[in-house]
């Protein structure tokens, strides 16, 4: 009886200590896996932490990096757009130049052409090209002063026949006022313009110095021309002076010639 | 040795100075000039020229009948013409480019658009 008690004993003592383990297992268990929560939790915090922390800075990082940027780009775009401005001003002054400088090589071959000769129909001639070719007109007189007679004279003339153009005297009416003051005379409306070969379209002075010689009077203009040039008026100052100065010189020369001519028939009758 | 043969035929010694000193500004242009039709033929028949400039209204050959003769040449009617001239009617642009002409260009002279002109039909850009 008692032995039946000490194994009913020791048999519940087996099974406390067995229940114990259990517990004691179970409880190691709940142990690790709180450790092993707490650990997770902890990784958690730590990655969310990092996690809220690390892009914040890069996206000001790169707001700030996009800011100069955009900053860089515009000063990029204001020097592209002055630099074009800058282009654009070159280009235009180009322009202006190349127009320049052409002017200047007509103003200077047409000098050059007046010059070449001594030949007084020559020079006519010439003077003739540069009104037509450069100028651009199409009926127009060279007239010269006859300083005995006072009166102008058409020398040359071309779309009009020499024979209609009148002599004009000093001092009276458009053409002769303008060999007298020396002024040049312009038309105040080329459009409505009627030829009348004592109101030319057109009267420039042929002068040296301030010694009117003649003038040139334009009664048309080509039909494609329409207005004057800013060159054209410089023409008409170049004609004003270096054709008169070859016409005279031509004059002079053939003059000279003439002369020269006939004291050398002299001469030769007398030693002959 | 030039890159461009080019031939002007014009009488007036002024105007031909005038188109050479446009033309001048291509590089490598070699400029032969010619006082009429005849004079022009007779040029043109001595050497390869790359381009014509001439004017109508010339003495002895005027320069719609240089356009008409030069294109009707199996030998030049490959060379472009260009006609510089007074005479600004549409009738007159009309009749020289039916002839053959390539470009027509009315006086007084421009030489940026002669220039401009010339460039083209060398095709230099």
């Amino acid at each position: 009886m008692q032995k039946d008690d000490e194994r009913l004993v020791h048999s519940r003592g087996e099974e406390f200590l067995q229940v114990f383990k259990k517990g004691a297992e179970f409880t190691q268990e709940l142990l690790r896996e709180n450790e092993r929560l707490r650990f997770r939790l902890l990784e958690l915090e730590k990655s969310q932490m990092t996690g809220e922390v690390a892009p914040a800075a890069e996206l000001k990082k790169l707001s700030e990096r996009i800011a100069d940027l955009e900053q860089e780009k515009q000063e990029i775009l204001d020097r592209i757009k002055h630099v074009e401005e800058e282009n654009q001003d070159f280009a235009a002054r180009y322009l202006e130049i190349e127009d320049e400088n052409n002017n200047l090589a007509n103003l200077y071959i047409a000098s050059y052409q007046l010059h070449s000769t001594l030949d007084f129909k020559e020079v006519l001639q010439i003077i003739t090209e540069i009104i037509i070719n450069l100028i651009g007109a199409e009926e127009f007189a060279i007239m010269l002063l006859d300083e005995k007679s006072d009166e102008l004279q058409a020398v040359s003339t071309e779309g009009i026949d020499r024979s209609e153009i009148p002599s004009f005297r000093l001092g009276k009416g458009i053409i002769g006022n303008v060999a007298q003051s020396g002024e040049n005379h312009f038309a105040s409306d080329f459009d409505s313009y009627q030829r009348d070969f004592s109101a030319p379209m057109v009267c420039i002075p042929l002068k040296i110095k301030d010694h009117v010689i003649g003038v040139l009077a334009i009664y048309k203009l080509l039909m494609q021309k329409k207005e004057f040039a800013a060159v054209d008026y410089e023409l008409f100052t170049l004609l004003a002076g270096h054709a008169a100065t070859a016409i005279f010189s031509s004059r002079l020369y053939s003059d000279s010639e003439r002369k020269l001519s006939t004291i050398q028939g002299f001469i030769d009758l007398l030693t002959k | 040795m030039s890159d461009y043969n080019v031939l002007i035929v014009e009488d007036s010694p002024t105007m031909r100075q005038l188109i050479a000193f446009a033309l001048k500004r291509i590089r490598g242009v070699r400029i032969v000039e010619a006082n009429d039709g005849v004079d022009g033929l007779k040029k043109l028949s001595s050497e390869r020229f790359d381009l014509i400039l001439t004017d109508i209204n010339m003495p002895i050959m005027d320069g719609l009948k240089l356009v008409s003769l030069v294109r009707n040449d199996a030998n030049y009617k490959a060379i472009p013409i260009v006609v510089i001239t007074t005479e600004g009617a549409q009738e007159d642009r009309e009749r020289a480019l039916a002839l053959g002409a390539n470009d027509y260009i009315t006086k007084p002279i421009q030489p940026t658009k002669i220039l401009d002109v010339a460039k083209n039909l060398l095709r230099i850009v």
